[in-house]
């Protein structure tokens, strides 16, 4: 089975990166964007394939490891 | 004092700060490698050092953070033994939950790599009894992820109970945006947990202990430390 586990920043915390990007864009004349906020893709393949299972797997796993909740919120996405 | 010094892949300040332990202590630390489960014996100061470790892979001292030598550290630090986190040891620190807080990428995105000046907040601790309160004191930084960032309530708290020991400053101990190098809430260059016996700081005292180093600023740390360890013993 495939997941993909996506980390994002948490609303209200500064992104430098995020504005780094923003304001490239804006100097390759790329119009339109008002913000852009980065964060991280985890595609991840598992062993089993029990869906509740799975889900637990992929939580513990972002909970653990993948984010840090401090700033970070993820989703867990089952895509097969 | 009885120090160890955790050792992990990608960490590469680990025989500066066992050269600064021995000047002011006397003794040799233990190297302690991240796989070991458990601290020497009579271990009295662990001290996790700057480097990168794992790469700073998906975020600076999360994977450090999660080996199995932090069990043993964590332990340690509930029973009251003083732990030191220094640069990358400031983000393992926080990353382990021994800290609250994280070290973002620094405001302006770049490595930062001087020296600075540091405001001295209070001199009744382990980590600062070598120096006086208010003193300005001047040691390197060398880091890309060094923005001390936690939520209100927490930052409220670090100031409220005097946890914030050590603040960026101008040479003459001003602290404002102009002398905040990565952006840090507060100006925050060092904290201690709410019982006062872990530490972790972006800057390296270490690197500023002999007179071959063109400053001798850093000492008070290490010697406060031993001074503070020698006592009890």
């Amino acid at each position: 089975m495939k997941a993909r586990v996506t980390v994002t920043l948490k609303s209200g915390i500064l992104d430098p990166q995020g504005k780094a990007i923003e304001g490239a864009l804006k100097s390759l004349g790329v119009e339109g964007i008002a913000s852009v906020r980065q964060g991280k893709v985890f595609d991840i393949e598992l062993a089993g394939a029990d869906k509740a299972k799975a889900e637990a797997v992929l939580k513990d796993a972002a909970d653990k490891l993948l984010a840090n909740t401090v700033i970070e919120n993820y989703r867990v996405e089952l895509l097969s | 004092m009885k120090s160890a010094v955790l050792v992990f892949p990608g960490i590469n300040r680990e025989r500066d700060m066992a050269r600064a332990l021995r000047l002011a202590s006397g003794r040799e630390p233990a190297m302690v490698w991240h796989a070991e489960t458990s601290l020497p014996a009579g271990t009295d100061l662990v001290v996790v050092p700057g480097g990168f470790s794992y790469g700073d892979y998906l975020r600076c001292g999360a994977i450090a953070a999660r080996s199995p030598v932090m069990d043993a550290v964590r332990k340690f630090a509930a029973d009251g033994g003083l732990v030191l986190g220094v640069c990358n040891g400031f983000q393992i620190l926080c990353e382990s939950g021994l800290l609250p807080g994280v070290l973002m990428r620094n405001a302006r995105l770049k490595f930062i790599c001087h020296d600075v000046h540091l405001r001295v907040e209070r001199s009744d601790t382990p980590f600062t009894r070598g120096y006086n309160a208010g003193q300005v004191i001047r040691v390197p930084v060398a880091h890309g992820e060094g923005n001390y960032a936690a939520d209100e309530e927490t930052i409220r708290r670090l100031e409220g109970d005097g946890r914030v020991l050590y603040r960026y400053c101008s040479p003459t101990g001003e602290v404002g945006d102009t002398h905040n190098i990565n952006g840090a809430a507060q100006s925050i260059a060092g904290i201690v947990n709410e019982r006062g016996n872990v530490l972790g700081m972006m800057p390296h005292p270490e690197n500023h202990v002999e007179d071959i180093m063109g400053c001798t600023d850093g000492r008070g740390l290490f010697a406060g430390l031993t001074a503070h360890l020698d006592r009890a013993a």
